[in-house]
């Protein structure tokens, strides 16, 4: 697979009444073609800035952002612009234009790329088809539900078949039900488009769903990037671990006790490993949370427990669950 | 009141809004452009040229300052020049148009401001050019806040007309002026005063319902 874009040490300062400030350090990575890559970070870890890099709606101050191979620092107001096309984006707050309807919102793109009146019309149409919002075509974005104005938005984004999808906290603004609506639509629209997504968000819940790779920002810095999948099992810095683990603080009866997580993916989750555990090697756990949910019929999370007070029942434990194939980790307090 | 000034009220009337709608329309054909401009050119904005922005700004702050009355007397010389008379209600047009210019654009100016940066970045990334941004985006988003403030423009310019009378313009004003104040008709003035006071009522209300119509 080809990438899509390629950073190569792209670092961002801001100056702001005198003082100085690194709004993201150093970054280097590849987004290859076709895939959802994920962005995360808390709020303030420099996504939002690192994402309008790849449409240059923010200047770098060092380094160099590649798309398809060409570089964006490089371009002419005009040049710039016919890329852009190709690189369409939406916004956590919609960004419609509320004195048109949801019809001319959608045509925007195709009429700024210059195509013909009845054929912007139809291609419209067909993007609302998609989204299924072909019924509220001549509604203003006033009267619709966020989730559904952010569909108009999706519609909008990609009516000029563009290369690639920005979303910046596309989901930020709605309520569980309708992010998993929009997140689903993505899906479906990468899989059937082979379109590239890339989706900046601070919810470890959305990369889980959908993405196929992620980067974790913090403080300016990319800290950790691979396979979602991996970083799930196996989160490595620190920003990786605070965004992995379960948000809830865990409370252990005992504070010198050793704590374990173990994570779920798929072949292990319809199997009861406690009681096996307790039937097997008679030492007993305390689970301190746990969070497993079923994806297409696979289980799929994680669950930390607490580990018997002798290091010898300890090592029993971790050899058992290791030995059925789970990912163990040990977590510090 | 006799019959002679009544006539000459409806008269008056009918000069004063010829006064107001020629000169608010002919200052927004100029205002409206460079309150564009006035938005365009500022530091950050899509077409943005400190220079530009520093001149036009410049002008329309020193045009803004002059009392009116004070602008109706520069320009009677040129008022002269254009329309051949310095009074009357056609000279009128000439300094109360010249005086709204400036208001109209930093009216425009402000309304365009009030649109959402989201809208622009949105423009921004859809490879938008800035003439098409501020045509397609800008413009449409800030239609009710431009019609709004076009009410006010309006009243505004009503009141100016007025004061035109002073120096020898037409309308409401000079009936008040002449036969309410030299004349020390009393009720000659209360009733032009009121009705000039109606007059920007109704500009206002008309203004604030169709903006508000408008607001999708």
């Amino acid at each position: 697979m080809s990438e899509v874009f390629r950073l190569e040490a792209v670092s961002k300062n801001y100056t702001n009444e005198g003082k100085e400030f690194q709004a993201l350090k150093n970054i280097s990575l590849e987004i290859k073609e076709g895939e959802i890559f994920g962005i995360i970070g808390m709020s303030g870890a420099g996504k939002s800035t690192l994402v309008r890099t790849l449409n240059r709606l923010e200047e770098v101050s060092g380094g160099k952002v590649f798309f398809c191979g060409q570089e964006l620092g490089e371009l002419k107001p005009k040049e710039l612009r016919r890329v852009r096309r190709q690189i369409a984006m939406i916004f956590q707050s919609f960004n419609l234009l509320s004195q048109r309807n949801v019809l001319s919102n959608v045509m925007q793109p195709l009429r700024i790329a210059g195509i013909a009146r009845g054929k912007r019309k139809e291609k419209a149409m067909d993007m609302l088809k998609v989204v299924g919002l072909e019924d509220k075509k001549n509604e203003y974005p006033g009267r619709l539900s966020g989730g559904q104005r952010q569909r108009v938005a999706i519609a909008r984004a990609l009516a000029a078949d563009p290369k690639v999808l920005l979303c910046d906290e596309a989901t930020s603004a709605l309520d569980p039900k309708m992010t998993g609506e929009i997140l689903e639509l993505l899906k479906r629209i990468n899989d059937s488009e082979k379109l590239t997504i890339v989706i900046i968000t601070h919810e470890m819940s959305v990369v889980e769903k959908i993405c196929d790779r992620v980067a974790i920002i913090d403080e300016g810095e990319l800290v950790e990037i691979g396979d979602v999948k991996e970083i799930f099992r196996n989160p490595v810095s620190e920003a990786a671990k605070k965004l992995v683990y379960p948000s809830n603080p865990f409370d252990p009866t005992d504070r010198s006790r050793k704590l374990i997580r173990l994570v779920f993916d798929g072949l292990s989750a319809s199997r009861p490993f406690i009681s096996e555990l307790v039937e097997e090697t008679g030492k007993k756990v305390n689970i301190l949370s746990a969070n497993t949910k079923s994806v297409g019929g696979i289980g799929y999370g994680q669950m930390v427990m607490e580990l018997p007070e002798k290091e010898a029942d300890q090592k029993i434990v971790t050899d058992f669950f290791i030995k059925k194939g789970l990912s163990v980790q040990e977590v510090k307090k | 009141m006799s019959d002679y000034i009544i006539q000459t009220i409806i008269v008056g009337i009918s000069e004063t809004l010829e006064m107001t709608i020629v000169s608010s329309l002919l200052a927004y054909v100029v205002g409206l452009p460079l309150g564009i401009l006035l938005y365009a050119t500022a530091g950050g904005r899509m077409l943005s040229n400190k220079k530009i922005n520093f001149i036009l700004g410049l002008v329309v702050n020193i045009c803004r300052s002059l009392p009116f009355l004070i602008l109706l007397v520069l320009l009677i010389p040129f008022t002269r020049f254009l329309t051949g008379s310095s009074i009357g209600t056609g000279a009128s047009i000439v300094p109360l148009t010249v005086g709204a210019i400036p208001i109209v654009a930093r009216m425009v100016e402000s309304s365009l401001s009030e649109v959402s940066p989201g809208i622009i970045e949105a423009a921004s990334s859809m490879g938008a050019s800035p003439i098409y941004m501020i045509i397609h985006f800008i413009l449409p988003e800030a239609t009710p806040s431009l019609i709004f403030g076009a009410a006010i423009n309006m009243a505004t310019v009503l009141g100016y007309s007025a004061m035109a009378g002073v120096i020898g313009g037409g309308g409401l004003g000079a009936i008040a002026l002449q036969y309410g104040y030299y004349r020390y008709q009393k009720d000659v003035l209360w009733t032009t005063v009121t009705i000039l006071v109606i007059l920007v009522m109704v500009i206002q209300e008309c203004g604030g319902e169709i903006s508000r119509r408008s607001r999708k």
